[in-house]
């Protein structure tokens, strides 16, 4: 199966500092119903989050609104930047039915495939 | 330059067996690539899961952040034993129907554990956890013998 939501296009981070963007790191899942796709975004809630379909290419980026903390840093492992990573999609799947759910900083995506190319059983008389 | 994308595993090239000596190959090349404390902290097949951690400090409080998307608030244990705070917990795999094809696993799953020195007493009855987005922010004040004073200058 070659055109698959396997391939993967990273988009190249923008100059602009304040639009910095790093990988979420993915599972992706095949099942015959379509494909599940969940994407580590900690700090990112409903509201910064943008998911757009662009030919047979989807986008998922978010932003998080974890606010900057006053005082003295200690210690800081981690990053200020938003996520954002692109997939192309199997032209099986049916992009007027993609879902998405967001929950304790993980993206859930459902991509099912169309209703013509799921397998079913065909009886015989 | 590359600090800021996260490492990405190679994928499984058409030639499994060439394609992991590489993978092994690219593993070791990064391991020598990278700074000391980012190593630590690097997914891998050496240290596990790390999550990133944050600490502030100002006036009153001492402040925990720890990233931890996708866990249960009952999966998560905070543990603090003299000046240190413990951060525990464990990301279980959801179970997935027989005929589900892998294409990609990027996250980690099983245990965790991170340990922070607090560099100052706390009042270890009034710290606060809360799970926000992925994210565990534990809010620690300060003891009152630990909090700044303002001495008042008096003149004769």
């Amino acid at each position: 199966m070659s055109a698959t939501m396997q391939r993967e296009t990273r988009k190249e981070v923008e100059p602009n500092r304040q639009q910095e963007f790093v990988t979420p790191e993915v599972n992706i899942f095949e099942t015959p119903e379509g494909y599940v796709l969940e994407a580590e975004m900690p700090g990112v809630n409903k509201s910064g989050l943008e998911i757009t379909l662009e030919g047979n290419e989807i986008t998922i980026t978010g932003r998080r609104t974890t606010e900057h903390l006053p005082g003295e840093v200690i210690m800081s492992e981690s990053h200020h930047a938003g996520f954002r990573r692109v997939f192309e999609l199997d032209p099986m799947i049916d992009t007027a039915k993609v879902t998405a759910r967001m929950e304790q900083g993980v993206l859930t995506l459902t991509l099912p495939k169309s209703e013509r190319v799921k397998p079913r059983r065909i009886s015989v008389d | 330059m590359n600090n800021l994308m996260r490492w990405q595993p190679a994928g499984v090239s058409n030639w499994p067996w060439f394609g992991r000596l590489n993978d092994l190959r690219d593993e070791i090349d990064r391991l020598f690539d990278l700074p000391l404390a980012e190593m630590a902290r690097t997914p891998s097949i050496l240290s596990g899961w790390t999550p990133a951690l944050d600490v502030y400090e100002n006036k009153d409080n001492l402040v925990v952040r720890a990233e931890l998307p996708g866990m249960k608030r009952e999966d998560i244990e905070v543990t603090i034993h003299d000046d240190s705070l413990s951060i525990s917990g464990e990301r279980k795999m959801e179970q997935k129907a027989k005929d589900t094809e892998v294409y990609r696993a990027e996250r980690f799953f099983g245990r965790f554990l991170r340990t922070v020195t607090l560099p100052s007493p706390v009042a270890v009855e009034k710290v606060k956890a809360q799970y926000v987005d992925g994210i565990l922010t534990i809010t620690l004040p300060k003891t009152e013998e630990a909090k700044p004073k303002q001495i008042t200058v008096e003149t004769a």
